[in-house]
């Protein structure tokens, strides 16, 4: 019994990494009731990076900062804010690493120019099997 | 087939392994120097963004931007009364209060009885805190969790962003960075 019931206390363990005791924010789980910001709201979140489950996007991520982001998201939006006004907004307090969409500056420029340099090889080979 | 040949393909035979081994090394060489994978605040240099909170437990002085900017640098302190690493980081900050340091702090998603009780059982180094419910003054620092401590300068200039607690070793740092921050 003793076994038993310190088995089901494992269960109803909390991780050491505690979350707060406060509900989530209100926007965080909600969806915006203009389907048009909604979307807009989405597919921005759907860009964003999660600061605590790196690799996620805030869309994605259970983690308690994800959903404060989410909802700073959807208060922006709704407030009237450009999706890329709120992006710039973030980019400026964590750097372009918060967002996943390829920047211009030249840290991407090998990731725009690989595309391109191995599309020219391929038809380098071509033109030589052709050619031959 | 000529011996020319036959030492090339045992040179081909044996690159997958060269590849291995190389791979391997990489993979060692990461696991022994992890990337750090914290991401720091892009505001180092630029001044506090504005914000203004409510008071974080009754009685207490509250936060915001216009406190910090008073002539003098200060530790703005972002912490909760859920966060575990905190308790041992708040008797170090009484340590820095105690030599003459301005600690402010920044309560994320808490509430005053919780703070009220964390502040009771492991002391209060704070001068003013205040209450963050919806972590929107942390994500307007460029904060990503908690702890995390910002030296901020006299004229409200963000000096210099400490990830995670501030350990008793970091306290000869903390100060040269508050010292240069004069």
């Amino acid at each position: 019994m003793k076994r038993i019931v310190l088995l089901l206390a494992l269960f109803a363990a909390q991780p050491a990494i505690a979350d707060s005791n406060l509900p989530p924010a209100y926007w965080s789980d909600r969806q915006l009731p203009n389907p048009k910001q909604e979307a807009q709201a989405q597919a921005l979140m759907d860009e964003l990076r999660c600061l605590v489950c790196q690799g996620q996007s805030i869309a994605d991520s259970d983690a308690e900062l994800a959903g404060d982001m989410r909802d700073l998201v959807r208060r922006r939006i709704a407030a009237g804010e450009k999706p890329a006004a709120v992006r710039a907004w973030l980019v400026q307090r964590y750097g372009s690493w918060i967002s996943y969409k390829p920047t211009t500056e030249a840290a991407a420029w090998p990731l725009w120019l690989a595309p391109l340099a191995l599309l020219l090889v391929g038809v380098f080979l071509l033109r030589r099997r052709i050619v031959r | 087939m000529g011996p020319e040949a036959l030492r090339m393909s045992r040179a081909v035979r044996f690159a997958p392994l060269l590849l291995l081994a190389l791979i391997v090394a990489a993979l060692v060489w990461r696991l022994a120097r992890p990337v750090d994978s914290s991401v720091h605040s892009a505001l180092e240099g630029k001044p506090v963004p504005m914000f203004a909170l409510p008071p974080a437990v009754p009685g207490k002085a509250t936060l915001s931007t216009s406190d910090l900017a008073t002539g003098r640098p200060r530790i703005v302190n972002v912490f909760a009364s859920w966060c575990v690493p905190c308790i041992t980081e708040v008797k170090v900050l009484q340590q820095l209060k105690a030599s003459g340091v301005t600690v402010d702090g920044i309560a994320v998603r808490d509430r005053p009885e919780d703070l009220a009780e964390f502040l009771a059982t492991n002391g209060d180094p704070y001068e003013r805190i205040g209450s963050d419910v919806q972590s929107k003054v942390q994500i307007a620092l460029g904060s990503s969790g908690v702890p995390e401590s910002f030296i901020v300068d006299g004229a409200g200039i963000i000096r210099y962003q400490h990830i995670g607690p501030i350990e008793r070793g970091d306290v000869p740092l903390i100060l040269a960075r508050l010292e240069q921050a004069r």
